[in-house]
């Protein structure tokens, strides 16, 4: 290998040197390094940092929100990131998770099981619903898939679409059972923490007006619940399933001429994707404890997307900070008057919100196609070895080069 | 009839002697010196010396071992592999493949052939099941080919690489080849959730596979790349490593030199023998007549959906079918 050729090498960026630094690290030094930075960003909402916090909304219930989002973007990218599927419908899950929560615990729906009848105590009604949310979401998934994932690109596209108006205008119409416009209230949380200070709980919606107020709780909960999504959603990707995936992504002719059943590796792809976002829809479901149908308007599924296209597709950090992106901006400038001295109105900034996202994501599509932290995807489970031979190999042609 | 002569069908070589391939040896010898069957990397991307990760893939022997476990069971050499039986295809009122009979033994490497329009394709889909014959049989490995799904025909053991080469870009050359051997592995979705042993023991076959087959077809040190990052002649090879990576017993190579200059075409050959002598049996899809001659056992001409010719390649270039189909007649012959 000459030298010369090596210098006309197009240079990594920050983001590369460091990713290869982190992908040469063993999994506990990776645990070592990242969990200091999982807890700084858990203890955002009491640190209370000037420029960084929002001044027209509780910072709390932002983060609280960022974490519903996070999810929802890490199901979404299993989706439309890793398997390449175009799905306009997403909410429709989210919707699916947060009403299951509703009807099984909301004092208004017929099918309340709480309270001295149902089988659900009331405090840990919440808790119990999670997983049957979760397992009637990927249900839907299921049911939407089949059939539809022999549609390709746009079809699937449309398709999806009308998925996700249909859940809406199905609890917007069936009055008798999700309560119409009305809405589902009292939807069960858990209620956990009560004291005389809290006599319903932190996670109530009640808590709110301190800094240590419910959303931060919700916040360490969804944190929680993503570290968990991301480990299962890791493990699939280093594996075959994501493999298969992405190869469908790729070239799903070729990949099903290379023996990978796609339709069947598809429809996985859907389900866990949709029981993900109908996880979400729980946690949603539990923190405003009401639902209503316009809160699941087919511009959410558009917002979902954009998190997850302007963050990386296919990148799991990526459309993490996509997701905060989306959440946090708006609410960052609601409320605020002036940045630095420099004096805005910040109320109309944050009602204009999907224009200025429209317009960031035509200047990303321009200058940034592949997202803000492109997807560098690790496939294989026991790919690393190779991975720091071939860094190692680089670093010494690199110090060949310098000397 | 008469016709044009296409000249990528390079008519001349069909009347050339047997040493076209000792010419191309030749050449390759100039080009690559001894050394492995790939030529060298000269680029400058990242490259991995595969012995620092698997130092025992430094012995060609050990690499042929893992490259094609199952041979020694499935090397009945010279058994039918493949039965066409009388084989037609019909799209509305065109006849694409007319009683087409021919078999594919075991351990060969056949050639088929023809001008542009000939059938090969359809002959080749017909006979993976994509496409249901209208009359005739094909059996394959004693087996009747019903109407399969493509990714269970792979898992049947008949694999595959395309006339444009269709990798999957963003993966790197070792991911690519371990779809391939995916094709074998029977995780899901629960035994990656859980890391079961089964799910651990086949990653590391895929790796340890993988890497013996980039190694195999010679691009082993860029295994960490980018797929489509590659050169155009690894991408090519890789697509071999590939379809070799589900573990076929029938490999068919589409138009595999397309776009390759002489001493490309020279290491073709010669892996193409390799992978011969390593217990799998060919299907060679081919334009060039001077690869055709120079690394088939038997040939099969196809025109106008019908068999012309079937023989050794050196009778092929004396058969005055073939010559007439590939040249055309001269027009008061044809009156």
């Amino acid at each position: 290998m000459s030298n010369a050729s090596f210098k006309d090498r197009p240079k990594g960026g920050v983001g590369d040197s460091f990713r290869s630094w982190w992908n040469a690290l063993a999994r506990p030094a990776q645990w070592a390094f990242g969990a200091p930075f999982i807890l700084l960003i858990a203890l955002l909402p009491l640190l209370n940092i000037p420029l960084l916090t929002t001044e027209g909304t509780n910072f709390g219930a932002v983060m609280a929100q960022f974490g519903m989002y996070a999810l929802i973007a890490i199901g979404l990218n299993v989706v439309v990131g890793q398997a390449g599927l175009l799905d306009l419908g997403y909410v429709g899950f989210y919707a699916v998770g947060a009403y299951t929560v509703a009807l099984l615990t909301s004092p208004s729906s017929p099918w309340n099981q709480t309270g001295p009848n149902g089988w659900l105590s009331t405090d840990w009604a919440w808790l119990a619903c999670l997983p049957i949310a979760v397992a009637i979401t990927a249900l839907s998934g299921l049911i939407l898939g089949s059939p539809t994932l022999r549609l390709r690109g746009d079809y699937l596209a449309i398709v999806t679409l009308g998925f996700g108006e249909i859940v809406r205008l199905l609890a917007d119409n069936l009055t008798e059972i999700t309560g119409g416009g009305r809405g589902l209230a009292q939807v069960a949380y858990p209620r956990l923490g009560v004291t005389e200070e809290f006599p319903l709980g932190v996670f109530s919606a009640g808590n709110v007006g301190k800094t240590l107020n419910s959303g931060v709780w919700w916040f360490w909960f969804s944190i929680v619940l993503i570290i968990i999504v991301l480990l299962f959603v890791g493990n699939l990707e280093r594996s075959r399933v994501g493999r298969a995936w992405v190869a469908i992504r790729e070239d799903e002719d070729a990949a099903e001429i290379m023996g990978v059943p796609t339709f069947k590796f598809k429809l996985w792809a859907f389900v866990i994707g949709a029981s993900i976002g109908g996880m979400s829809g729980a946690l949603y479901a539990g923190q405003v404890q009401f639902v209503v149908p316009t809160n699941f308007n087919v511009v959410n599924s558009v917002l979902f997307l954009c998190a997850v296209v302007l963050g990386g597709q296919g990148n799991k950090l990526g459309v993490i900070l996509g997701a905060f992106i989306i959440v946090y901006l708006p609410n960052f400038f609601l409320g605020r008057t002036e940045i630095l001295g420099i004096p805005i109105n910040g109320d109309s900034i944050a009602q204009y919100k999907y224009l200025f996202f429209g317009l960031a994501l035509m200047v990303l599509m321009i200058f940034r196609p592949q997202g803000l932290i492109p997807v560098r995807q690790k496939l294989l489970t026991y790919g690393r070895e190779l991975f720091v031979a071939a860094r190692r190999r680089s670093k010494a042609e690199e110090a060949e080069v310098t000397k | 009839m008469s016709r044009d002569s296409e000249s990528e069908h390079d008519p001349g070589a069909i009347g050339a002697g047997a040493e076209v391939g000792e010419e191309y040896r030749h050449m390759s010898e100039e080009a690559y010196g001894e050394g492995p069957v790939g030529p060298m990397i000269t680029d400058d991307a990242v490259t991995v010396d595969v012995a620092d990760v698997h130092p025992e893939l430094a012995d060609p022997e050990v690499v042929a071992e893992i490259v094609a476990p199952t041979r020694a069971i499935d090397t009945r050499v010279g058994e039918p592999l493949v039965e066409l039986n009388e084989v037609s295809v019909q799209f509305g009122g065109l006849t694409a493949l007319d009683s087409v009979t021919f078999t594919i033994n075991r351990g060969e490497i056949l050639g088929l052939i023809g001008p542009n329009g000939a059938g090969k394709t359809t002959c080749f889909n017909a006979m993976t099941g994509v496409y249901r014959p209208t009359s005739g049989t094909v059996t394959f490995d004693h087996q009747v080919m019903a109407k399969l799904k493509r990714n269970q025909i792979t898992r049947l053991g008949i694999a595959r690489t395309f006339q444009n080469v269709r990798l999957f870009g963003e993966m790197t050359a070792l991911e690519n080849v371990v779809v391939g051997t995916d094709a074998r592995h029977k995780t899901s979705v629960p035994g990656a959730t859980f890391r079961t042993s089964r799910h651990r023991h086949e990653e590391r076959d895929a790796i340890d596979r993988g890497m013996a087959l980039l190694e195999f077809v010679g691009v082993g040190g860029r295994a960490t790349e980018k797929a489509r990052n590659l050169p155009y002649g690894d991408q090519r090879r890789l697509e071999i490593a590939r379809a070799l990576a589900t573990e076929p017993k029938l490999l068919c190579l589409d138009e595999p030199a397309a776009g390759f200059n002489p001493a490309e075409k020279a290491a073709l050959m010669d892996l193409i023998r390799k992978i011969r002598s390593d217990g799998y049996t060919v299907l060679l899809i081919e334009h060039d007549m001077r690869l055709v001659m120079g690394v088939t056992d038997r040939i099969v001409v196809l025109e106008f959906g019908k068999k012309i010719a079937e023989g050794l390649p050196s009778e092929i270039r004396d058969n005055p079918a073939v010559i007439a189909a590939y040249l055309g007649v001269p027009d008061d012959a044809s009156a």
